[in-house]
């Protein structure tokens, strides 16, 4: 038997390393039942996930274009804004629930979109994990961040 | 042989009458775990009438040249669903596609449908496939007393689900599905076409049990609607149509 000699580095000049009785090893088949497997959720997530994309969507289609034509093609274009321009903007609440609920929904929307890629692109578990966990941490930063900015904001900072 | 008029290949005809054989050349993905732990492309050169089927040429490998040569077929004619491989980086069933539709010219690739174990050359472990498959229970579920005669259905119903009845689990459609590939834990295009069978039916009862196992996190809602499942299936089934219908479903039993 040539297996003892060859080692671990794969067939040598027409001498295998594999045959009848000791078959290369196959790739593992996928959703094979085992004790990892997580059980099956009975959450209605995913479904309220899927819905949120398509809702939020639209809202977004609507925000964000008039939000930059706001600011980069009216009234001067992008040279108009400066501290008092959004301080004179901020001023008014109807602008600032306008670029907060931009603000979670752009947010939310990238990063469950972002949530997806993840699902199905990180192919081991641990990847998937620490990904994921890099995205809810940033998401959760610029949510919070910008929702105090928002409501913060005070025009005569110095 | 099933195909007699394959014998007569070369020495008896004479350059006057046209020959209806051309050489085609066949690159098939093997893999032998009893030889080597990598699966290598091989080339075979055959003689063969274009009007053929792909499965043809490969009988005749087998048959002639490469008795190693290990690929499933049962009824080589596109019911039965055995013989779904990866011809030309398509899925497609070997008994259903003409070697004439798929430019004979350049070599022909053939190789297993891919997110599922390499057993040996074209043969696939289906075991997770068909594993999705009973996950959804695909059979009529009913309450109650069975009738004294058979459930009567009117046409319109029996419409409603026509298209998914069409499904010969030939496995095409889920092994073409990247979201299949990549962990294999997505239900897959087959099982929910199997599920909107009966969902569907208006005789079976279990509609709401099969549509919130669909719910599942690897359910219907990892559908990104590539429409790669669509352009696989052999019955051209609208595959990606009846997903979307079940995620309708779900969505208007909540609301």
């Amino acid at each position: 038997m040539s297996i003892e000699t060859t080692g671990a580095v794969g067939p040598v000049e027409g001498v295998s390393r594999y045959d009848v009785d000791n078959p290369a090893p196959v790739i593992e088949p996928p959703r094979a039942r085992t004790k990892k497997t997580p059980k099956s959720t009975r959450t209605n997530f995913e479904l309220y996930g899927w819905l949120f994309m398509r809702l939020s969507g639209i809202v977004l289609v609507v925000l964000v274009l008039f939000h930059l034509l706001i600011q980069l093609v009216l009234d001067g274009g992008v040279s108009k804004i400066g501290f008092a321009f959004v301080a004179g903007r901020w001023a008014s609440p109807f602008w600032q629930t306008w670029d907060l609920l931009m603000l979670w929904l752009a947010m939310l929307h990238g990063a469950n979109g972002l949530r997806t890629v993840i699902n199905d692109y990180a192919e081991r578990p641990n990847t998937r994990f620490w990904l994921k966990n890099l995205l809810y941490t940033a998401t959760v930063f610029t949510v919070l961040l910008g929702t105090l900015v928002i409501f913060t904001f005070d025009p005569n900072i110095r | 042989m099933a195909t007699p008029t394959l014998d007569k290949v070369d020495d008896a005809k004479p350059a006057s009458v046209a020959s209806p054989y051309i050489t085609v050349t066949f690159r098939i993905r093997r893999f032998n775990p009893e030889i080597s732990a990598e699966a290598e492309w091989q080339d075979f050169q055959i003689e063969i009438d274009p009007k053929e089927r792909v499965l043809d040429g490969l009988h005749k490998i087998k048959w002639e040249t490469d008795g190693t040569l290990t690929f499933r077929r049962s009824c080589a004619h596109g019911i039965c669903g055995s013989d779904a491989m990866r011809i030309n980086g398509k899925n497609r069933l070997a008994c259903k596609t003409l070697i004439k539709d798929i430019n004979p010219e350049k070599p022909i690739t053939i190789e297993a449908i891919k997110g599922l174990t390499v057993l040996k050359d074209l043969v696939v472990d289906m075991d997770p496939f068909f594993q999705a498959y009973r996950d959804v229970m695909p059979f009529l579920i009913t309450k109650g007393n069975e009738p004294t005669r058979e459930r009567l259905q009117t046409a319109e119903e029996r419409e409603r689900f026509d298209d998914t009845t069409k499904c010969i689990l030939c496995a095409a459609c889920t092994s073409s599905c990247p979201v299949f590939w990549n962990d294999g834990q997505y239900f897959g295009p087959a099982a929910i076409v199997n599920a909107h069978r009966f969902i569907f039916d208006s005789r079976d009862e279990a509609g709401e049990q099969r549509l919130e196992i669909l719910n599942d996190k690897d359910g219907v809602w990892r559908c990104r609607t590539t429409f790669n499942c669509t352009d696989a299936c052999p019955r051209g089934i609208e595959i990606t149509k009846a997903i979307q219908e079940v995620k309708r479903a779900l969505i208007t039993r909540r609301f």
